[in-house]
């Protein structure tokens, strides 16, 4: 493959949002993933969502771990630094990014194979360390780029486009997250955007470990009969709990809604969520009864979506540590080195 | 019966101490060394220690050294048994004519006793029984009364245990007065029962230690990255490395703290794994922090991925690794140099990597400093080589030293303004000539300066690229950074031979101290050696002229496989030949004894073999 770049000139009337950014500034070089890829409409969803929260592109970082998903990241904001790192180890490279600057946004990227597989340990521990971040799992069940291997979220039974059958039990990344603490978990399909896009605004809004699970069918080698994790059978087995939408300002009064039936949460950022509930009996900021409502779903062969788990008042990693406010890597020599003054007393004090 | 007479000595001897783990043993025994410390008599004090929290038998060894030996002697002078376990082996370690001072309250049978030797009894546990009702007390009192006997025999000045007692239990005088009173039980036992000529083993007031300070290397190394401006500490704990990080914590809460907020201006993370805690420095460093993690061999092993992508994409990372023996699990509680090839090569494909060789502690503060700084200049990971010796020991060396005016080398960044002036900006583009680009950090700007960080090949534009050329391209750029590397690494130190001669020899790190005794005590014996200790890889074109200079160089290393002598003949092409190895790596710290007799003996041998040809 190459790198191609896309075509520089815009077109001059094209929208601006608030903060002067076209479109066109979140977008990347063209993406070299198969045509009907799942992961293109995330990577579009993802430009979308920071389009319309109007987030400056280069104050976002997006760190990517190795795979098609990870790939994914040159796809979109083009205007960011980005950071393709090794096998399943995104999460530490992205920790140790966000101690050194707290100001930015931070976007993992990671696949099935990525996070479940070679990277389920340090999936699991930046949940529980809350690292304030967005770490969408593009998630296909399927290894892509060695052709056609189950991942570990495949679910036992599915069948592989060879026809071999899936023997083990699958890991639910969505699960695992709620119990390590994550603090906004969430499940979507790369097919319904309409879902997408508010879940994403929501978990970048939020300021704790975020994590999106996108159901993500891979058209060359997961997209066939026996597959749990096609377009057909996501679509027929998608049970979301609820749709959300985000409001960076003061949310406008609907009516039209049942009583009972809406929840609205402000967010630490002043950002306002309106969850509408779509499975009556589903309470979002209950965790036991999100993980059982899943397994139970799971088991019925359903695939539950929506905001699954959500703490409106998380603490993240930097709150634990009691860093300045400041980006550490921002720090002047003065600051940082105690100079030899302070040396002289500890030379006496080692006498 | 003795051979020779009691071994009699005036501040030049060794005292090794016998324990059991965990029995509290290890205070009272720094005392001790830190009681003729302050009498102006340099020591030089080494834990011997298993892996275990209690029960195995543990050794502190002090060598009392007026002429400030401080590397391991060899040999014992008086050896202070209290483990019934070792006691045999222990009895067997002394020297003809040394001293042996024992717990006699259990008889011990004159056959268990060695008769070339000074045995000294003291019932410390009766003592201790008589004196003491609560169990804990009888056994920590045990240790200082054993210490009151020693500063007897030794006639060390008590009034200098009682300052550093004083120093020790400030704000707590019951505990400054029971530990006064147990070595006087100690001192008045032996007056009343020891004949003070039976100890011929004495410490006498000097001014030998001028002002030295007495420090472990692990916390000079924290220290060394509180004062070079590391602000991302993330780690794995692994012995001899763990005290690295705590004693980075414990510099950061007095001297990191926003004076007003009280907000820290650093952050440690302890991680899930090594591989995490590489990955958090790499995350960091390229995020514009200065970071470091401290690990051990094992921890090396399992950073190995991440080091290849910090050396490939150009991402600053500073490793400190206290090596113990290997392979594998090795021996975590000794000592060894055997992670240099490990190291200097570490990653799958062409990698070469900067190590640095702290000699002492003094040097662990200056190249943990130094590495900062010199990551961010070559923006690739460097490694700074301790070792369990130097890590985990107090050590005298010179005081720490920081000039006034001195900065934080940060490196090639491009800030905003130099892209909004139209600076050229390509991530991996040679523009001064030696091979170190230019970077940027995220967030830096709008629309100008982002790149995509990569393991993959790349152009100079940080592009995607497998094209052959673009490859060998920026491959040789980096031989080409590797190369200016040289030129700022720390330079080695060369010491000449009193009289000319033909051999030289090659060291570094913590054989530093057996090998300078070394060298006065081959001199003396006609065997007069140039010296080079080297300091850094890549090795300085200073190296290269040093072995030219001589017809044979010995190099002396910790490990088995001489991996310093194969990278001098890999790196700057030296007949093997030429290169003598001198191996010690049973985990001890080397000694001078060792060194002098695998160095005669070497010579020794050359030479019959040289006069049989001439004779022949």
């Amino acid at each position: 493959m190459t790198y191609i770049a896309k075509p520089k000139l815009h077109h001059p009337a094209l929208p601006q949002n608030e903060a002067g950014f076209t479109r066109r500034d979140y977008e990347g070089t063209i993406s070299t993933l198969c045509a009907g890829c799942g992961h293109d409409s995330i990577s579009a969803a993802i430009i979308h969502a920071c389009f319309e929260l109007n987030i400056e592109p280069h104050r976002v970082a997006k760190l990517s771990g190795i795979g098609c998903s990870s790939k994914s990241p040159t796809y979109f904001l083009g205007n960011s630094h980005g950071f393709n790192t090794v096998h399943g180890r995104m999460p530490s490279v992205l920790t140790g990014a966000n101690l050194a600057n707290r100001e930015l946004i931070y976007l993992g990227v990671s696949g099935d194979g990525d996070s479940a597989s070679i990277g389920l340990g340090q999936f699991a521990h930046v949940m529980r360390r809350g690292v304030n971040m967005l770490y969408v799992v593009m998630n296909n069940g399927v290894y892509g780029l060695t052709k056609g291997q189950f991942s570990a979220t495949a679910d036992r039974g599915s069948r592989s486009k060879k026809g071999a059958v899936n023997a083990d039990a699958p890991i639910d990344l969505a699960s695992l997250a709620i119990l390590m603490g994550a603090t906004f978990v969430a499940r979507s399909f790369s097919g319904d955007k309409t879902q997408l896009v508010p879940l994403i605004k929501a978990a970048i809004a939020h300021e704790g470990a975020a994590i999106l699970d996108v159901i993500s069918p891979c058209v060359a080698f997961n997209n066939h009969a026996g597959s749990t994790k096609s377009y057909d059978y996501v679509r027929e087995h998608n049970e979301a709990v609820n749709r959300l939408d985000i409001f960076t300002g003061q949310p406008p009064i609907r009516a039209d809604y049942a009583p009972g039936t809406v929840t609205e949460v402000e967010q630490h950022d002043g950002s306002v969520l309106r969850l509408r509930k779509l499975d009556e009996a589903y309470d979002p900021s209950d965790k036991a009864g999100a993980l059982a409502h899943i397994q139970e779903h799971h088991a019925a062969g359903e695939i539950v979506t929506g905001l699954l788990y959500f703490d409106p008042t998380p603490g993240d990693l930097h709150h634990g540590l009691n860093t300045v406010k400041a980006p550490l890597a921002s720090l002047a020599d003065g600051e940082l080195c105690p100079g030899p003054a302070v040396l002289a007393k500890i030379n006496a004090g080692l006498r | 019966m003795h051979t020779r007479g009691p071994i009699a000595a005036i501040n030049d001897f060794v005292v090794k101490f016998a324990n059991v783990n965990g029995s509290g043993s290890a205070s009272a025994n720094e005392l001790f060394a830190r009681s003729i410390l302050r009498m102006g008599v340099p020591v030089s004090p080494r834990n011997i220690f298993p892996s275990n929290i209690q029960g195995l038998p543990t050794w502190y060894e002090v060598r009392v050294t007026e002429q400030c030996w401080l590397g391991r002697r060899g040999g014992v002078d008086m050896m202070v048994a209290m483990n019934p376990q070792t006691w045999a082996q222990d009895l067997k370690e002394i020297d003809s004519g040394g001293y042996l001072l024992y717990d006699s309250t259990r008889p011990v049978a004159k056959s268990d006793l060695r008769t070339d030797i000074t045995v000294i009894g003291v019932p410390l546990t009766a003592i201790c029984n008589d004196t003491y009702s609560d169990v804990r007390q009888r056994q920590l009192f045990k240790n200082i009364i054993c210490l009151g006997v020693l500063s007897w025999l030794f006639e060390i000045d008590p009034k200098e245990i009682e300052r550093l007692f004083g120093e020790q239990y400030r704000g707590k005088e019951a505990l400054l007065a029971s530990n006064v009173r147990a070595l006087n039980l100690g001192r008045d036992y032996a007056r009343d029962n020891i004949d003070p000529a039976t100890c011929q083993l004495k410490v006498r007031r000097a001014d030998a230690v001028g002002d030295r300070i007495f420090v472990e290397g692990n916390n000079a190394t924290a220290l060394g990255c509180v004062y070079g401006g590391a602000t991302v500490c993330a780690w794995y704990p692994i012995t001899p490395s763990t005290s690295v990080a705590e004693a980075f914590q414990s510099y950061c809460k007095k001297l990191r703290h926003d004076p007003v907020t009280g907000e820290a201006r650093y952050a440690i993370v302890q991680a899930e794994d090594e591989l995490s805690a590489v990955g958090m420095v790499i995350g960091g460093a390229w995020n514009g922090a200065r970071a470091f993690t401290a690990t051990s061999g094992p921890g090396i092993s399992l950073m190995t991925e991440f080091i290849g992508l910090a050396y490939f994409a150009e991402i600053p990372a500073v490793i400190i690794d206290v090596q113990r023996g290997g392979p594998s699990t090795g021996m975590p509680t000794r000592t060894q140099q055997a992670d240099l090839i490990s190291c200097a090569y570490a990653s799958n494909g062409d990698t070469k990597h900067v190590l640095l060789f702290p000699e002492d502690p003094k040097e662990c503060f200056d190249f943990a400093a130094a590495a900062l700084d010199l990551a961010d200049r070559l923006q690739t990971p460097v490694f700074v080589m301790s070792d369990l010796d130097i890590g985990m020991n107090f050590r005298l060396c010179k005081p720490f030293e920081w000039d006034e005016g001195r900065t934080l080398d940060r490196g090639k960044v491009m800030t905003a303004a130099d892209l909004d002036a139209g600076k050229t900006f390509g991530r991996y583009l040679d523009v001064d000539g030696d091979g170190i680009p230019y970077r940027t950090f995220p967030g830096t700007h709008p629309t100008k300066g982002a790149y995509f960080t990569r393991g993959t090949s790349k152009n100079r534009y940080a592009g995607y690229s497998e094209e052959g050329s673009v490859y060998v391209d920026n491959m040789e750029r980096l031989l080409k950074k590797f190369e200016t590397a040289k030129t700022l690494v720390p330079a080695p130190e060369r010491r000449d031979a009193p009289a000319p001669t033909r051999h030289g020899v090659i060291y570094f790190g913590s054989t530093s101290p057996s090998m300078e005794e070394a060298l006065d005590r081959l001199a003396a014996s006609g065997v007069p050696l140039d010296a080079l200790r080297v300091r850094a890889f890549p090795f300085s074109d200073a190296v290269k002229d040093f072995i030219d200079a001589h017809d044979s160089v010995f190099v002396v290393e910790q490990n088995r496989d001489g991996q310093l002598r194969s990278m001098l003949v890999n790196e700057i092409g030296i007949d093997p030949a030429r290169l003598v190895p001198i191996l010690h790596y049973d985990g001890t710290p080397i000694t001078a004894r060792f060194i002098v007799k695998a160095i005669s003996s070497h010579l020794e041998q050359t030479f019959s073999i040289e006069r049989r040809l001439i004779h022949s």
